[in-house]
């Protein structure tokens, strides 16, 4: 059963969409309750950082820490995965998880912003055993769409290439996070989400 | 690893009543087929993206096909696109909903720009695609600075709105669109090619994405507006319904002319 953070930002349908057809059963809330007792949590995102400034206020950034400390498998797409650093200098106000160090910036590039479009993710040497990323192989192109990134920190599991190098994965212990699409990135996206689902399911079996 | 993003080859499906038609310059519909097999014929073959567009719901003054969108969408895991009688953000709502990732609006915007922030700010910005079909300018060349003088039509290419396509794609940037889909009614249809110096005047113009529409006839065609048209994709409809290109014969053809794709797909 995957529990997937609902904030009201952008839409859900095609996260559920992908879990469905992985044969996931999937419960869409943003109560914190269920955020707390959650056996596996998924926080799509899309949109301006400031709209996880509700995450804050609703309780459930309270109860996703809870859910981490206590080993819930825990994944974090596009803004849900920015949310997981310490900031982002979109909204310089509203504060992150800091599970990972940096802040999120704008591309400093001169090509056009956002990126848009499918680009290849390569695997640092932190994520040569990447669980999120088994059975993917480096160079596979997967769905962007930001304008934000996150920087190249120790526990970034993969890096994507655009004017500069950015984190496309993170992954430490069973917090995960994309900075991609995998909802929308084809066999790619679904092996990742697979992954995720088969490490939450390894979790709850023990 | 490449350094930059790949340019995406867009498959359309052109819906009405609920079937994949294609015409000629807007007019002269045959039918092609089922959207929801189509779109998962062509994500398979390596389109990046798909786009669904109701050619009558605008003219027809109807809602789209809901219940086409959700079908279609169900098991597509590329960016799925819809357009046509988005005219509020609860049509919009409706689409996300039923499975879309993009909506594409083009009649709603030039009578109420607003709306396109509206969508933009419950969804976000790479949610919103400001559709654009222009014709040029009877004699209307290229002008020094790059610029050509086209106008935007709306309902499909029948009501002629006396705005400058170019103006309207940087307005449509600033209120928050995230792409922009230029069609150039000129080439649509023909096959002889699509309209390169109005894809790049558009593009230069704008940080945002533009996808090229419009003439799309063969493998050179697509070369051409990526290297001189400056697209960031480009997007076609009957040469892929007839088989006449396979979508990875296609992508073979633009990484041998240097051209970044992704492939395999």
């Amino acid at each position: 059963m995957i529990t997937l953070i609902d904030y009201k930002a952008g839409n859900l349908t095609s996260v559920r969409k992908a879990f469905t057809f992985l044969g996931e059963e999937c419960v869409v809330t943003e109560d914190p309750a269920l955020v707390r007792d959650a056996q596996a949590l998924v926080l799509p995102g899309v949109g301006h950082f400031c709209t996880t400034e509700r995450l804050a206020t609703s309780g459930v950034r309270d109860a996703v820490l809870e859910a981490i400390s206590r080993g819930v498998p825990f994944l974090g797409i596009c803004v849900g995965m920015q949310w997981q650093f310490a900031g982002s200098t979109e909204a310089p106000e509203t504060a992150g998880l800091a599970l990972f160090e940096g802040p999120c910036e704008r591309f400093k590039t001169e090509l056009k912003v956002p990126h848009v479009g499918w680009n290849q993710i390569r695997r640092t040497a932190h994520g040569e055993h990447s669980r999120l990323l088994d059975g993917v192989p480096d160079d596979s192109f997967v769905y962007f769409t930001h304008s934000y990134r996150a920087p190249v920190v120790k526990d970034v599991s993969a890096v994507t290439c655009y004017g500069e190098t950015f984190a496309a994965c993170v992954e430490r212990e069973n917090v995960f996070g994309v900075q991609f699409h995998p909802e929308k990135s084809g066999d790619t996206g679904l092996r990742i989400l697979k992954n995720f689902c088969n490490y939450a399911d390894e979790r709850s079996a023990r | 690893m490449s350094t930059g993003i790949t340019k995406r080859i867009i498959a359309c499906l052109d819906v009405t009543k609920g079937r994949v038609v294609k015409g000629v310059q807007f007019v002269d519909l045959i039918d092609a087929g089922d959207p929801a097999e189509l779109a998962h014929l062509h994500a398979t073959s390596g389109a990046d993206e798909i786009v669904l567009l109701d050619i009558t719901a605008t003219s027809d003054a109807r809602p789209i096909l809901i219940d086409v969108v959700r079908r279609t969408a169900r098991q597509l895991f590329v960016p799925f696109t819809v357009g046509g009688g988005v005219r509020s953000l609860d049509d919009a709502s409706a689409l996300f909903d039923a499975g879309a990732d993009k909506i594409s609006i083009n009649s709603a915007a030039i009578k109420r720009p607003e709306i396109i922030a509206e969508i933009a700010e419950r969804f976000g910005s790479q949610a919103v695609i400001l559709a654009i079909d222009a014709k040029r300018k009877a004699g209307a060349e290229v002008s020094v600075d790059g610029t050509v003088e086209a106008e935007v039509y709306l309902a499909g290419g029948r009501v002629a709105t006396g705005h400058d396509a170019v103006a309207w794609a940087r307005e449509a940037e600033a209120r928050g669109a995230g792409e922009i889909l230029l069609t150039s009614m000129d080439c649509d249809g023909t096959r002889n090619g699509f309209d390169c110096p109005l894809t790049a005047a558009v593009a230069t113009a704008v940080r945002i994405p533009v996808i090229a529409s419009g003439g799309a006839g063969t493998g050179r065609h697509f070369v051409e507006v990526f290297k001189t048209g400056c697209a960031d994709a480009a997007l076609a409809a009957s040469i892929f319904h007839f088989g006449i290109h396979d979508v990875r014969e296609l992508k073979a053809e633009l990484q041998r002319e240097g051209i970044p794709v992704r492939l395999p797909c």
